[in-house]
């Protein structure tokens, strides 16, 4: 079954007199489990894509189906909910909340879930044993290096348990060494039954993922999958 | 329900993260609230002890007294038709007296102001009270040592006097004046009694705290011709619902004593304590609320601070809130988040507002009359809280609608 169900959808911004069409007429099936890489220049159409897919903007025309229910034209507190529920962002720059322990960053998500003090509290210290950060969970970001900051990130992208991880250069803000491991996290939680879409313009980093989609111009320029998949070197503690 | 005392509860642990996290700006702006709270309940409470001490004071005078006088307390004639009364004399008192049935008691009164004496200490310009031993029963005075001076003292004008407790603080700090021999003027008065403390201060002269009472004929005697001065009549009604018969009847009674025709105007006014109380109100009531006023601008200036700052907090805080919506918080929730974060800078400052009015009132109390109310503290609260939630009810909203995909591109 599909998770994500894209029908012709396409962006248009007005800027100024100006339209920019952002992305033109873009069509995609996202399956369960699967492992996608989006991929293209800037101004390719991947960041409103992928704005698109998390549901932090709509489409001007199109239809997208998230698990069958419709969000092309739902309204802000609908949206926020599926974000809350059904996706786990990874950004570039981490996007942590810089004055809270990693702790409450994790369970933040959880909050907006109402989910109660004692449960999300044992969830998100779960969380982030299961990325391996068990003893730095009081730490703040400043605190953390920037790997350890972005398995924060995914700690808090898992912890709601959604039914895709999004994630935008997750790897832009790290050396090569860190970006590998994170690359490995990423391909354990893959292999652990999540469905993961993966923003790059990084082609190893792409080779990862299964299925590499490439934009250009805002449209689909190719869609194919990955034959020889990069697979972790050395086993990360999970 | 559940969930949003639930989303209420988050918010105001967020809330006070943030507050907490910006502990400098966050006690300024609460100054400007601590202050504006701190001065309008000082105000107010002051205001309050004002009134308060004045009704006990008018009370003290008693509310069912009438005071029949050639002068008007209040009124729109001209001074000079007042004035062209004749005077109310002793003889007129007697006449009134043996025709008035319902009075319970009917005193002549006369004041002049002298400085009294007793060895090297004076006090200036005391409010001598000339009457007789009926005076005492037109009030609700008690004593502190002794007694009104008797009947058979003022109908031989003997030189007795019975002073208010300030002049006795005064004249004797040892607590001693009674049988004393004092100097009133040029003349000597034995004091007889000594009052207990009856009034406030807002009456100055007219506290009987601060007068001497003497028989009517030793003021006669010593410090006023009989025929030069004019005479008050205190007339005290049965009880205070009888008041306005008692009026009626002494204003029949009065034109008779006076002779008037039926086509003439009184010749005299029949004062009492209730046009005290309106005159009052019509003149402190204007103080009051400008005084309210004046303090609750420097609340408003506080208001403004914090709207100022949240105005800021939002602008600073824009990628937060975009990180918060991208991970699904509604607009509601950031409306609450900033709100609870107003409020609360303002209920704490609040607050502490109201704890520095308690103890100022404390401190003041030594001086000046005033009473902290549950009210004033239901009030501070409740405007401190109300206060916080307008003065956050811009930015928050600016901060709700915030675009989590532009808010999450802010450096």
């Amino acid at each position: 079954m599909n998770i994500i169900n894209i029908e012709h959808i396409a962006k248009i911004y007005q800027v100024g007199l100006e339209e920019v069409r952002a992305l033109r007429d873009v069509s995609l099936r996202i399956d369960k489990n699967e492992y996608v890489a989006i991929m293209g220049p800037s101004g390719s159409g991947k960041s409103t894509l992928m704005n698109m897919l998390g549901c932090l903007d709509t489409p001007t025309s199109g239809k997208y189906e998230f698990n069958s229910v419709n969000v092309s034209d739902m309204d802000d507190n609908d949206l926020a909910r599926i974000r809350n529920k059904e996706i786990g962002f990874v950004f570039q720059t981490f996007n942590l909340l810089p004055r809270s322990d990693a702790l409450h960053n994790v369970e933040l998500p959880l909050i907006y879930a109402g989910v109660s003090y004692a449960e999300r509290r044992e969830k998100a210290q779960k969380a982030l044993v299961d990325v391996g950060l068990a003893d730095r969970v009081h730490h703040k970001p400043n605190e953390l290096s920037g790997g350890q900051r972005q398995r924060v990130a995914v700690a808090r992208a898992l912890v709601t348990n959604p039914s895709i991880i999004l994630a935008d250069e997750p790897t832009g803000n790290l050396d090569s060494k860190t970006g590998e491991e994170i690359m490995q996290l990423f391909n354990d939680i893959h292999d652990k039954g999540n469905t993961i879409i993966l923003v790059t313009h990084e082609e190893y980093i792409a080779e990862h993922a299964a299925r590499i989609i490439r934009l250009k111009d805002g449209l689909v320029e190719k869609d194919e999958m990955v034959r020889d998949r990069k697979l972790p070197k050395l086993k990360v503690s999970v | 329900m559940r969930y949003l005392l639930f989303e209420l509860k988050e918010g105001m642990m967020i809330a006070f993260r943030a507050l907490k996290a910006n502990k400098v700006r966050t006690s300024l702006t609460m100054l400007g609230i601590f202050i504006g709270i701190t001065v309008v309940v000082l105000m107010s409470t002051a205001i309050k002890g004002i009134n308060n001490s004045f009704q006990e004071g008018i009370s003290a005078l008693g509310s069912d007294v009438l005071y029949i006088d050639k002068w008007a307390w209040f009124s729109n004639e001209e001074w000079w038709k007042l004035r062209n009364r004749k005077s109310i004399t002793m003889s007129d008192y007697e006449h009134f007296k043996s025709l008035a049935k319902l009075p319970l008691a009917v005193a002549p009164v006369i004041n002049s102001q002298q400085t009294v004496k007793i060895g090297d200490k004076r006090v200036d310009g005391v409010f001598l009270n000339g009457s007789n031993a009926d005076y005492v029963k037109t009030t609700n005075f008690t004593f502190d040592q002794g007694r009104f001076y008797n009947e058979v003292e003022s109908n031989a004008s003997r030189q007795v006097a019975v002073v208010g407790s300030e002049i006795a603080k005064q004249l004797f700090p040892r607590g001693d004046a009674l049988d004393k021999t004092i100097k009133i003027g040029n003349a000597n008065f034995k004091i007889v009694g000594v009052l207990a403390e009856q009034g406030s201060f807002i009456l100055g002269p007219f506290n009987p705290d601060n007068q001497v009472f003497i028989p009517i004929g030793t003021i006669f005697k010593n410090f006023i011709a009989e025929h030069r001065g004019t005479v008050t009549f205190n007339v005290r009604a049965p009880n205070p619902a009888l008041l306005e018969e008692t009026k009626a009847e002494a204003e029949g009674v009065m034109r008779k004593v006076r002779g008037l025709k039926y086509d003439e105007e009184n010749d005299f006014s029949i004062n009492q304590q209730d046009g005290l109380m309106e005159n009052y109100n019509s003149v402190v009531g204007v103080i009051q609320i400008a005084g309210l006023f004046i303090t609750g601008l420097s609340l408003f200036v506080g208001a403004i601070g914090i709207m100022n700052i949240m105005f800021v907090s939002v602008r600073e805080r824009t990628k937060e809130i975009g990180i918060r919506k991208a991970i699904g918080a509604r607009k509601r929730t950031i409306l609450t988040q900033f709100l609870l974060e107003s409020s609360a800078i303002c209920l704490l400052g609040g607050i502490a507002g109201l704890l520095a009015a308690i103890l100022g009132s404390m401190m003041l109390n030594q001086y000046f009359p005033t009473s902290i109310q549950v009210d004033a503290v239901i009030i501070a609260i409740g405007v401190s809280a109300i206060t916080g939630i307008l003065s956050g009810l811009a930015p928050a909203y600016t901060a709700s609608k915030l675009d989590p995909v532009e808010s999450l591109r802010y450096e």
